[in-house]
C-alpha cells in the first residue's frame, strides 16, 4: 500500500506541473486585463504605467518562471519562517505571489477565506450526506413506496433546480417576506456565547440547506441504486436463509457493501467544497473561496486565479488517491500491492 | 443594532432566544415603539453595501471606484466637491483662487494653506510634509499610480512652512485643482509611507489596508475583497462628529440584491450603485424600507460612431485607423448618415426603459455642471424618423428590395457593440428597432466588460479598437471642469498601433475647429470665455454626430429610512459626508 501510494505521489508531480503551466498559458492567452474595471477617467497611458508596475510586459516565460518560484519556494520557506518563528535566507527580499487587485499576498487572503468556505460548504456537504444516507437506504429497501416516490420526485427537483434558483427563492421566502432569516452573511461574526451562536445559525442556514439539498439529492440517488444493486445479491439471500433479522441483513451486510462506491462518491466530492458553491457563495455573499476566484476572474487578478486554480488542481489529484485507497480499506478483495 | 431591532418585531424568533431579549423588547405596542425610538438614538452603526468588494485602502494603488470611496471614510484631500460639483476646503483652510492670491497670476503655480490643529489618527500633526510627501509617492516612476493624471504637469511640490504647500506647472493651469483635490488624490501620511515608496509600495500589505488618515472613521479590520470594519476617529478635527460610532462595508454580490438588501429586507442601511431596470427597483420600494438617491454628474451614456472603416477584411494595418483620414467609413463618414441615426432615436423611450428616473433624456456631451453645458441642441430631444428618412432619400440612400438602404452597392448595415449588460443590451434592441424604420439594418453583439474595457493591445474586442460601426457605453469626467474630458477627442488621439491603441479619440472623428478651441480651452481662465470654448467644443462633437448622446445618467445608491443626512454626491465620494450621517 505505501509502495502505491508513493507511486502515485510521484506520479502526479509531473501532472500537476502540467496543469500549472496549462491554466497559466491559458489565462495568458485570454483577452482581460486588470485595469479593465478601472473608471473610464483613468486615461490609458496610467493604465499601461499600472499594467507595468504589475510586471505585466514581461515575457510569458519570465512572468510563468516568476510565479513556479514564488509559489513552490518563496512561499513555503514564507510558511516554515512563520510556524516555527525563524528567518531563512534573505526573507525581506523574497517576493511573494501578489495579488493585482489587493497588492497584498495571495496566500494570505486564501488562508483567510477557508474558515468560512469550510463552515459553510463543508457543513453543507455533511448535512447532504446525513440526509442522503437514510433517504436512498430507505428508498431502495421499500422501492416504489410513496417514501421511494416522494424521494424520488424530491431528489430529481434537487437535481435539477440549479442552485442560483433555490438559493433566491429562499432569500425572498426567508428574507424578504417571513423575515426571518437574513440574506447578507457577515464573515465578521464571531461566536462567543449563546446568543451570538444563534445568530451564526441563523445566518448560515439558508446558504447550508440550499447547497445540501443539491448535494443530497444527488447523493440520495447514488445511494439508492447501490442498495438496490446489493439487495438482490446471493449474500443477502444467503444471510436471510440463515435466519439473521432484516436489520441486520440491511444495514451491516447490505450497507457495508453498497458503501462502496458512495464512499467513493463522496472523497471524489471533497475538493468542491473548497472550490467553494460559487454562485451559491456569490448569492449569500458568504466571501469565501468561490467567491474569491469570481472576483479574481472577473477582476483580471491573474495570479489569484493561477494560485486557487492550481490548489484546487491540487486537492483534486490528492483526494482521488484517497478515494482509490479507501476503496481498498472497504473491499478487502481489492490489493494495489 | 439593527439585527436587535429586527428581532423585537419578530415574537417567533424573539421567543426562541429567550427571555433576556424578550425583557428589551417589551409585548405591547406601546412599550414596542419605545424600545425601537431609544435603540433608534442608541444605533450609531452604520452598514454599506457595496456590491464590488473593497481590495485596498490605498486609492493610488487601485484607482477601483469602490476602492477610492472606502479609503475616503479614512484618508482625505486638501479638497473635494461637494454635492453640488462645489469645491470645499477639507484639510485646506480655503480654496486657492487668484483673487486670495493662492493661484499665481501667470497660473503656473498654486498655494495651499492647511488648516492648523489638524492631527492624525495616531494623535501626531498633520503638515505640509505629508502633502509633499503625497505628490512624490504618487509621481514615483515605479510604482504605476492611478492618479497620475491628476497630476499632469506637476513639476514640483515645495512645502513653503509646516502649513503651506506650493505646486508649480511646467505650463500655465487655468484650473490647477487637479492634485490633492476629489476623494482620488487623498494625503497619505508620510511617517506611515515613508518605506513604502516606488518597486516598495505593494509590499507595504498593512499600511495599504490600514491607511493613518485625518478623516472620520479608522480601519479596525480589513478583509481583501470581503469587508471593512471603521470605528470612529476621536481626534477627528470637528468636534461631535461623526454621529455614527462604528460603519461596516461589506463587499459582494450584485446590484439587485443589494437594493433588495436595503429596500426589502431593511438589513442594511446604505447600498451603492444600483443599475437596475426601473421596474425592479419600484417593486422593492414598494415595500417601503427605503428610498433610491440620486445625483446627476456628468455620466452619459453615449453612442460612438466610427468614422474609419472598421471592414474584417482588412488586417490590423489598416482597420479602424484613422491613417490621417485617408480610410474613412464607407458610410458613416457621410454626415447626413449621421444625423439620420440621431434623429432616428426616441431618446425618451431609451430613458423609460432602461433607466426610469435615474436617468435623463440628454443632447449634449457635457451635460454639466450648468456653466459647461450648451443649449444648442435640444432638438435631439423629439425623434423624428420621417425627417431621417427624407434625408436620407435625398442623399441617394434607397431602400432596396429588403428594405436596407444602400448606395453605389454600399449597404446601411451597422455593427453595434457594448459591454455586456441587461441595460445595454435592452436599449441595443430598442435602438435596433428604431434604426429599422429608417432602413438600416442592425447587428447587435455585446462583449463582458473586463475584455472590452480592458485595454490589452493584443485584444480585438477592445472598445478602443473599436472593430465595429458603433459602440455604446457611458463615460464622465471626475472634476467639475471638462478640459481633460474633452481634449481626449482631438485628432492625433485616435487610437493606433503608434499609441498601442491607448488613444482616447475613439470615433476617430477628426474636426481641425474642434483641436484648435481644445488648445484655447487648456490656456483660458475659469470664466465666460472658457464656458464658451467649450459649449462650443461639445457642439461640434455632438452636431457632427461623432459621439451621440442618449442618457444622462444619475449616480443612484439607496438608503434606509432611518438613515439621514445622506447627500448624493456624484462629483466625488458617494460617502464624502459621511461623518454627518445620522438616524
Amino acid at each position: 500500500m505505501i509502495r502505491y501510494i508513493t507511486r502515485r505521489l510521484l506520479f502526479a508531480v509531473p501532472t500537476l506541473i502540467a496543469i500549472s503551466f496549462t491554466i497559466f498559458a491559458l489565462l495568458d492567452l485570454a483577452p482581460s486585463d486588470p485595469t479593465g474595471q478601472l473608471p473610464l477617467t483613468i486615461p490609458p497611458e496610467v493604465r499601461a504605467q499600472i499594467r507595468e508596475s504589475l510586471g505585466l510586459d514581461e515575457p510569458f516565460p519570465v512572468r510563468y518562471a516568476k510565479w513556479m518560484r514564488q509559489f513552490f519556494v518563496n512561499e513555503p520557506l514564507n510558511l516554515i519562517e512563520r510556524a516555527f518563528d525563524v528567518e531563512i535566507g534573505d526573507s525581506d527580499s523574497r517576493t511573494r505571489v501578489i495579488s493585482y487587485a489587493t497588492r497584498s499576498p495571495v496566500v494570505d487572503i486564501i488562508a483567510e477565506r477557508i474558515p468560512q468556505t469550510l463552515w459553510v460548504i463543508g457543513l453543507s456537504y455533511v448535512v447532504g450526506i446525513l440526509v442522503a444516507l437514510p433517504i436512498g437506504i430507505v428508498s431502495a429497501y421499500r422501492q416504489y413506496s410513496w417514501f421511494d416516490q416522494v424521494g424520488t420526485f424530491v431528489s430529481m427537483v434537487g437535481f435539477s433546480v440549479p442552485t442560483f434558483f433555490t438559493g433566491l427563492l429562499a432569500i425572498i421566502v426567508f428574507s424578504v417576506m417571513l423575515e426571518w432569516l437574513p440574506s447578507i452573511y457577515d464573515t465578521t461574526h464571531r461566536v462567543t456565547d449563546l446568543g451570538s451562536f444563534w445568530v451564526q445559525i441563523k445566518q448560515i442556514f439558508m446558504p447550508v440547506m440550499v447547497l445540501a439539498f443539491y448535494n443530497a439529492a444527488q447523493l440520495a440517488r447514488f445511494m439508492r441504486s447501490s442498495v438496490l444493486d446489493n439487495l438482490n445479491l446471493d449474500y443477502v439471500r444467503t444471510a436471510r436463509a440463515k435466519g439473521m433479522r432484516e436489520r441486520t441483513v440491511l444495514l451491516v451486510h447490505v450497507l457495508r457493501n453498497s458503501m462502496i462506491p458512495v464512499v467513493t462518491m463522496i472523497a471524489l466530492g471533497v475538493p468542491t467544497i473548497f472550490g467553494g458553491a460559487i454562485i451559491t457563495e456569490q448569492i449569500f455573499r458568504v466571501n469565501g473561496l468561490g467567491q474569491l476566484l469570481i472576483v479574481a476572474i472577473q477582476g483580471a487578478d491573474i495570479p489569484m486565479v493561477q494560485t486557487l486554480t492550481f490548489l484546487f488542481a491540487v486537492l483534486i489529484v490528492g483526494f482521488n488517491l484517497v478515494a482509490d485507497v479507501i476503496y481498498g480499506i472497504l473491499d478487502p478483495r481489492i490489493r494495489y500491492d | 443594532m439593527t439585527r436587535d431591532r429586527a428581532v423585537c418585531r419578530r415574537p417567533a424568533l424573539a421567543t426562541a432566544l429567550g427571555a433576556t431579549v424578550l425583557a428589551g423588547c417589551g409585548s405591547d405596542k406601546v412599550a414596542t415603539d419605545q424600545s425601537l425610538a431609544s435603540e433608534a438614538v442608541e444605533n450609531r452603526h452604520v452598514n454599506i453595501l457595496y456590491w464590488q468588494a473593497v481590495s485596498t485602502m490605498n486609492p493610488y494603488l487601485s484607482g477601483g471606484t469602490k476602492d477610492v470611496e472606502a479609503a475616503s471614510l479614512v484618508i482625505e484631500p486638501l479638497a473635494n466637491y461637494d454635492d453640488r460639483g462645489e469645491m470645499v476646503p477639507v484639510l485646506a483652510a480655503e480654496i486657492p483662487t487668484r483673487e486670495n492670491g493662492g493661484v499665481a497670476d501667470d497660473m503656473t503655480s498654486i498655494t495651499w494653506t492647511l488648516k492648523r490643529d489638524v492631527v492624525w489618527a495616531d494623535g501626531t500633526p498633520f503638515t505640509a510634509r505629508d502633502v509633499v510627501f503625497t505628490g512624490e509617492y504618487c509621481l514615483h516612476k515605479e510604482i504605476g499610480c492611478s492618479a497620475d493624471a491628476s497630476f499632469t504637469d506637476v513639476q514640483n511640490f515645495e512645502a513653503l512652512d509646516d502649513h503651506t504647500v506650493r505646486l508649480t506647472f511646467s505650463v500655465a493651469k487655468p484650473v490647477p485643482y487637479g492634485p490633492f483635490v476629489g476623494a482620488i488624490t487623498p494625503i497619505i501620511q508620510y511617517e506611515q509611507f515613508k518605506d513604502c515608496t516606488g518597486i516598495r509600495a505593494p509590499e507595504c500589505t498593512a499600511e495599504n489596508f490600514r491607511p493613518v488618515g485625518t478623516g472620520p472613521f479608522k480601519v479596525d479590520e480589513f478583509r481583501a475583497n470581503d469587508v471593512v470594519s471603521f470605528s470612529a476617529n476621536e481626534l477627528f478635527r470637528e468636534p461631535g462628529k461623526p454621529w455614527m460610532k462604528t460603519v461596516t462595508l461589506k463587499g459582494g454580490g450584485d446590484a439587485a440584491s443589494s437594493a433588495r438588501a436595503v429596500l426589502e429586507t431593511g438589513e442594511y442601511d446604505y447600498a451603492w450603485n444600483l443599475q437596475v431596470e426601473p421596474e425592479i427597483l419600484d417593486r422593492m420600494l414598494a415595500a417601503g424600507k427605503g428610498e433610491v438617491v440620486m445625483g446627476f454628474g456628468t455620466n452619459v451614456e453615449r453612442l460612438v460612431v466610427n468614422q474609419t472603416n472598421a471592414d474584417a477584411g482588412f488586417g490590423p494595418e489598416r482597420r479602424s485607423l484613422l491613417l490621417e483620414g485617408t480610410n474613412p467609413h464607407p458610410f458613416l463618414a457621410d454626415p447626413v448618415v449621421r444625423r439620420a441615426l440621431s434623429l432616428a432615436i426616441d431618446r425618451r423611450l431609451l430613458v423609460e426603459a432602461g433607466y426610469g428616473p435615474s436617468g435623463r433624456v440628454t443632447c449634449n456631451i457635457v451635460p454639466a455642471p450648468p456653466s459647461y453645458a450648451s443649449t444648442a441642441n435640444e432638438g435631439c430631444r423629439k425623434p423624428d424618423a420621417d425627417e431621417a428618412n427624407r434625408i436620407l432619400d435625398e442623399a441617394g440612400w434607397v431602400p432596396g428590395a429588403d428594405g436596407v438602404r444602400s448606395k453605389g452597392g454600399i449597404r446601411l448595415s451597422i455593427l453595434y457593440q457594448t459591454s455586456t449588460n441587461s441595460v445595454r443590451q435592452g436599449t441595443q434592441a430598442l435602438v435596433k428597432q428604431m434604426w429599422q424604420q429608417i432602413g438600416v439594418q442592425t447587428e447587435l453583439r455585446n462583449i463582458d466588460g473586463g475584455v472590452y474595457f480592458g485595454s490589452d493591445p493584443a485584444s480585438p474586442d477592445t472598445f478602443q479598437k473599436f472593430y465595429a460601426d458603433v459602440q455604446m457605453y457611458t463615460s464622465n469626467f471626475q472634476s467639475a471642469d471638462p478640459e481633460f474630458y474633452m481634449a481626449a477627442w482631438v485628432c492625433e488621439e485616435a487610437p493606433g498601433p503608434d499609441n498601442q491603441w491607448l488613444g482616447t479619440n475613439v470615433s476617430r472623428g477628426c474636426s481641425a475647429e474642434f483641436d484648435g478651441l481644445a488648445e484655447r480651452l487648456a490656456a483660458t481662465p475659469y470664466g465666460d470665455e472658457r464656458f464658451e470654448i467649450a459649449k462650443r467644443m461639445n457642439d461640434i462633437v455632438v452636431q457632427n454626430h461623432f459621439l451621440i448622446p442618449l442618457v444622462w445618467r444619475a449616480s443612484t445608491s439607496a438608503r434606509s429610512k432611518s438613515l439621514k443626512g445622506v447627500r448624493m454626491n456624484p462629483w466625488d465620494s458617494e460617502l464624502w459626508n459621511i461623518e454627518d450621517w445620522h438616524r
